[in-house]
Parts: structure tokens; C-alpha cells; sequence
């Protein structure tokens, strides 16, 4: 199965509706819990980094018996140092953006935590690729 | 433990999410970081803040979080009581501060 959503940059009013999307649908397929929990932090983190920081992006998601792949693919500024970006505490968002909360450079290192793969791919000033697996059989990070 | 218990003992507002009353609560996470939400709020918690956009009701949704109780008399504003509603996420309200509202949640949690 493969599924697509479009994400518009700045537009926190519908983020996070590809994650409860794929949420009501692997809880319908019986996905382990603990596992749709783990998918859910990687796709929002992933999402709301789309609407924070970049212009646009598509979210592709592909599942079959064993394995869930997300890619979210941005237009946007890029990151220009990818180990500086995966720090903890970390963050190059506006202030209205911690403003809400969200910025507080958290999301790549709880994207890596729940994460079975992940890849980062960035041309600065381009924009940015999220490849993230998680394996839907093995409960353990 | 109910959220509607909680919401008796502690005197709290309900402003939206009425349909999720009944839900079991299991424990508490107090934050305003939503990140931090995401990477460590327990399914089942009631999330103490002051955070109030709708935002806050995406991330209780897909965190499984009972109840959201908003602290200093701050309340959510109408998109967020309307995807509350939608959710069925309670919205719960208390003028006091985050620290004694956490503090009495957790005497009556724990």
C-alpha cells in the first residue's frame, strides 16, 4: 500500500493530519501499539518540521507486512549542518514558532529515537529528504 | 481514576471534549514544549499547560492523552475547542498555576 499527503509551509492549522491518518489506518490493520506509537512521534516530528521550516512537502508513505517507509521530501531552505541539526536542543526556528511550543529543537532527536532507519538527505537553499523504516514486527527501537 | 473525577476533586472548568469524559486517566505530564510531549508523554496522562492552540489537541490525539488541563486561567480559543470536540479530547481549565495544579494532580494520582 502507498499513500501521499501535501504539506504547505507555515500551515499549522492542519499539521498533523497525515499522522492521524496513518494512525487510524495501521490501527485498523492491528499494528502493534507500541509500534504505532513510534510511527506517529517520526511523522509528526517530521510533518510539523515541513510546516516550521520549509515551504512545501510531500509525505509518501508506503507499508506492506513487515516494514513501514515514510519519505518527506521539502522544498525549502535546507540544513546546511545535518550532526548540528540532530543535537538536542538545536533549533534555527522563528520565535512565533517556539512561541507555540514547537522548536525547541527536539524533533530529529525523538525522529532518531523511534526510528528503525534513518536517512537525511539536504541541499542547502533546495531543500530537505526525511527517510525514515520503521519494522512493524519488532516492538524494540 | 476518570477525568471526571479529576475534574470534580479539582475544581475544574470543562470547556470542550465532553464526550471523553469517561476516560481513564493513568498518569500526568506537565509541559509546554510539544516536542517533549511527543517524545514522552505515556498514553493515558492528563497534559497540564498553558499551551492553548489547536496544535495542542493534534498531539493529545495522536498521543492518546486523556485529558488537556490548561492552567492560569488561560482558555483555548474556538478552533481548538472545535477539533476538542471532534477528538473527544477534553479540554479542562484552572486558575491556578501549573505548579499546584500538578502538584495536587499528582497527590490525587498517585
Amino acid at each position: 500500500m502507498s499513500f501521499e499527503y501535501k504539506v504547505t509551509g507555515g500551515d499549522f492549522t492542519h499539521a498533523g493530519y497525515a499522522s492521524s491518518q496513518v494512525k487510524k489506518m495501521l490501527k485498523q490493520l492491528g499494528v502493534d501499539s507500541t509500534i504505532i506509537k513510534r510511527v506517529v512521534v517520526c511523522l509528526y516530528e517530521a510533518e510539523v518540521n515541513i510546516v516550521a521550516h520549509a515551504y512545501s512537502g510531500t509525505i509518501n508513505i508506503t507499508l506492506d507486512s513487515e516494514i513501514i517507509a515514510m519519505t518527506l521530501a521539502d522544498s525549502g531552505p535546507g540544513i546546511t549542518d545535518i550532526d548540528l541539526a540532530m543535537q538536542k536542543g538545536y533549533s534555527t526556528a522563528s520565535p512565533e514558532v517556539r512561541e507555540m511550543g514547537f522548536g525547541a529543537g527536539m524533533g530529529l532527536p525523538n525522529i532518531n529515537a523511534n526510528a528503525d532507519t534513518l536517512a537525511i538527505t539536504s541541499e542547502p537553499g533546495t531543500g530537505t529528504t526525511l527517510e525514515i523504516t520503521i519494522n512493524l514486527n519488532s516492538p524494540a527501537a | 481514576m476518570k477525568v471526571t473525577d479529576i475534574v470534580d476533586k479539582l475544581g475544574l472548568t470543562v470547556f470542550s471534549g465532553h464526550e471523553g469524559l469517561g476516560r481513564e486517566v493513568t498518569g500526568g505530564y506537565t509541559s509546554d514544549l510539544l516536542s517533549d510531549v511527543m517524545g514522552h508523554a505515556a498514553a493515558g496522562s492528563v497534559w497540564v499547560t498553558i499551551q492553548t492552540h489547536r496544535n495542542v489537541t493534534a498531539i493529545a490525539s495522536l498521543k492518546d492523552i486523556s485529558a488537556v488541563i490548561i492552567t492560569c486561567g488561560e482558555q483555548p480559543g474556538e478552533d481548538t475547542m472545535a477539533q476538542s470536540n471532534e477528538e473527544g479530547v477534553p479540554f479542562l481549565g484552572t486558575t491556578l498555576s501549573t505548579y499546584e495544579l500538578t502538584g495536587r494532580l499528582y497527590s490525587l494520582i498517585s
